[in-house]
């Protein structure tokens, strides 16, 4: 195995996966902080580097329908949106899941209008977690470029046939330059293999509809195998994980479980943010807290048992969400995690904060303000309120 | 005459320096200051772009959306209260492109507000990909090859759909501008000002002097009354590219034909929630 350290920015890195998975059709159509993928792509297909026909279009709305025909037509299919440019493409997300079409978007995750803001937060995502889709999210450029290319997969299997958006922060790592290693073209190459689609249009020896009319006849049971199809995708989340692993070197499962195993208190956090928190946990190690992490890398499908079961021996945990549910009990991460926890014997205290929305930055200072409340619930065995907001002007 | 001054906002402007939309700027303030609108007598609408962001520099009424979705919205503003100047200012990708159906529909439906195209021919704020006006060939970082998408003949289509009042303009000529700025602004119904705008950042191809080079004023041997002259002037552009007024019609406004909007604006009815309530109660 040849390695490649470079320095590289996240929408770089993933364009180079792109690159290297060599899809067959992609529709572009711009917005920060996503625009940059779609357009170091361009320069390689200008380059003659891929066989990709690149349609650019009149909106997200265009593109992730001309991804749906383009991927019932038995193409691989990428795009790349954020914030906005998702929410527009709404509806047809549903479709793409409906039909049951591997498509691999990459969300450069953004805040979303109003007010307008380009700088990140996870609302645009998090808005489309009901939309059966699979979704997997990235600490840092490295991930968000083995996370692609480990999507190609996962949503061609057979058993799974769903769409799936990999997830990274817009600007901290879509804009910063980090080293990272990229992998050899050959390597991702055999790793990905050919793509045989299941059931493609253009196979005009068996034809098939996609999308025909299903009412209270049989529109119950396609959206029970959506079900099904989501459970699937968690084995083979896991097995993918692991042969990329077993060829790269790095593992990858359903979240990451940092310093968690003997800690007494632990923060929930994904993304960039998780960063952060590490470096904080480390400090807190070096003074003898028993304080861990653990970083959720797939959220649809959520993975609520395996979840419990790495929190369990906790005294108490702080969910950290980087978008809220307006009106709900709490942001999407913490009412998940909570609810993983229902039932379970001496369940952790458990609490939720909203932060960095629009981009509001998250410092060490703030995670170990976030400490003295989680060592204080553990102590006590009381918390003063389930959900808050930090770092907000009130 | 109203100072200019009076629409002096506070915002710090973001724009590349050399940009034709200050221009336009700086012409739209005089515009509505000869014509004596006041800023609470104005809405500006824009949606998301360089152009777009002009609402924030001008003191006014400022209602400023989603790419693509300034029309909508403007219309919203002037049927709930039709007295106000709704005029939307904003760029060529998000009237035409992301917000083309909008386009289409509006010039059908004929609400008496304006329409300020920016038109630089790009996407400026998303740096420099092809918008809906950008010509045959035009070359990006994502149309590597050129554009290969026929030009949108935004003027073409307005006149097609009958718009009341169908101009172009260049943001080099402020004098011109103003006219048609001042006579779109008065105009009765849908009225669509193209303005030429070069970006100085992103469109190296359709500059201050390719502009300058290829625009004229059409005189009045151009009768604007007449469709098919129209027509065939809104789709003139190359060596020659005319500026001045392309087209006029006389279609009823969409308020005209509501039977709500007759007597008074819907603001000014209020809100009879007693009445309201025998009325819901009657079908109960
Ligand atoms: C739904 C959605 N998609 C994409 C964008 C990103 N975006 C912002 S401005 C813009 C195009 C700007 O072009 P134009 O309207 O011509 O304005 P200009 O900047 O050239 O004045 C795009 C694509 C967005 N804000 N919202
Ligand atoms: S990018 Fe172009 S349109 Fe935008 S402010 Fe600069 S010159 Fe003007
Ligand atoms: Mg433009």
């Amino acid at each position: 195995m040849s390695k490649k350290i470079v320095a590289m920015t996240g929408n770089h890195a993933v364009a180079n996966a792109m690159k290297q998975i060599n899809p067959d059709v992609c529709a572009a159509y711009p917005i920060t902080p996503s625009t940059e993928v779609m357009q170091v792509f361009a320069s390689f297909a200008a380059d003659g580097a891929v066989d990709t026909n690149l349609v650019t279009v009149e909106s997200e709305h265009s593109a992730m329908s001309a991804c749906i025909g383009a991927a019932a037509a038995g193409g691989r299919v990428m795009t790349a949106t954020s914030s906005a440019g998702l929410a527009l493409m709404w509806e047809m997300l549903y479709v793409a899941s409906g039909t049951r079409l591997p498509i691999v978007m990459q969300v450069v995750n953004r805040a979303l209008s109003a007010p307008i803001n380009i700088h990140c937060d996870h609302s645009d995502s998090m808005g489309a977690r009901d939309a059966s889709w699979i979704q997997l999210y990235a600490e840092n450029a490295q991930e968000a470029y083995d996370n692609i290319i480990q999507a190609v997969l996962i949503s061609e299997e057979m058993d799974v046939r769903l769409p799936i958006m990999t997830c990274m922060d817009g600007f901290i790592i879509s804009h910063s330059i980090e080293k990272m290693e990229l992998l050899d073209d050959n390597e991702v190459k055999a790793f990905i293999g050919d793509y045989k689609p299941h059931f493609p249009m253009l196979d005009v020896e068996n034809p098939v509809t996609y999308g025909p009319i299903a009412l209270q006849n049989f529109y119950i049971e396609m959206k029970r195998q959506q079900v099904d199809a989501m459970e699937s995708a968690k084995q083979v989340i896991l097995d993918v994980g692991k042969k990329f692993g077993d060829s790269f070197g790095r593992h990858y499962g359903f979240f990451e479980e940092y310093m968690l195993e003997d800690a007494e208190v632990a923060f929930v956090v994904m993304s960039s943010a998780a960063g952060t928190v590490k470096a904080v946990v480390n400090e807190l190690r070096e003074k003898g807290h028993k304080v861990g992490l653990l970083k959720p890398r797939m959220f649809r499908p959520f993975p609520a048992e395996e979840m419990a079961n790495a929190l369990k021996h906790l005294k108490a945990l702080v969910v950290m969400d980087r978008s809220d549910s307006f009106g709900s009990a709490g942001g999407p991460l913490f009412t998940e995690v909570r609810s993983a926890l229902y039932g379970v014997e001496n369940a952790p205290l458990a609490f939720g904060k909203v932060f960095g929305l629009g981009g509001r930055d998250l410092e060490v200072h703030h995670v170990e303000e976030l400490f003295k409340e989680l060592d204080k619930a553990s102590k006590t065995g009381t918390i003063d309120k389930v959900t808050d907001y930090i770092t907000v002007r009130v | 005459m109203i100072d200019t001054s009076i629409f002096d906002s506070q915002v710090d402007n973001a724009w590349c320096p050399g940009c034709g939309n200050f221009s336009i700027l700086k012409t739209l303030k005089e515009a509505l200051a000869e014509l004596e609108l006041k800023p609470h007598q104005i809405v500006l609408v824009s949606g998301i772009g360089q152009a777009a962001k002009q609402p924030h520099y001008i003191k006014a009424n400022v209602l400023n959306g989603l790419h693509g979705r300034a029309l909508p919205a403007a219309i919203g503003v002037k049927i709930a209260n039709h007295k106000l100047k709704v005029i939307v200012t904003s760029g060529d990708g998000d009237l035409y492109g992301e917000g083309g159906n909008h386009f289409i529909h509006n010039l059908r439906r004929n609400v008496d507000i304006t329409v300020i195209a920016h038109d630089n021919q790009v996407y400026g704020l998303t740096k420099g990909q092809a918008s809906p006006t950008s010509d045959l060939g035009f070359k990006t970082k994502v149309q590597v090859d050129g554009v290969m998408l026929e030009p949108i003949h935004q003027l073409a289509l307005a006149v097609t759909l009958r718009a009341n009042f169908v101009a172009r303009s260049f943001s080099g000529n402020r004098e011109h501008l103003k006219k048609m700025m001042k006579a779109a602004i008065t105009s009765k119904g849908f009225s669509l000002l193209d303005v030429l705008q070069p970006c100085v950042s992103f469109n190296k191809v359709n500059t201050f002097k390719w502009y300058k080079e290829r625009v004229y004023e059409l005189d009045e041997t151009h009768d604007h009354t007449n469709q098919t002259a129209a027509f065939q002037k809104a789709l003139e552009w190359g060596e020659k590219i005319p500026i001045g007024q392309i087209y006029s019609d006389k279609r009823p406004t969409f308020e005209e034909q509501q039977f709500a909007l007759k007597d008074s604006t819907l603001v000014e009815k209020g809100l009879d929630l007693e009445k309201a309530r025998d009325i819901i109660q009657s079908y109960i």
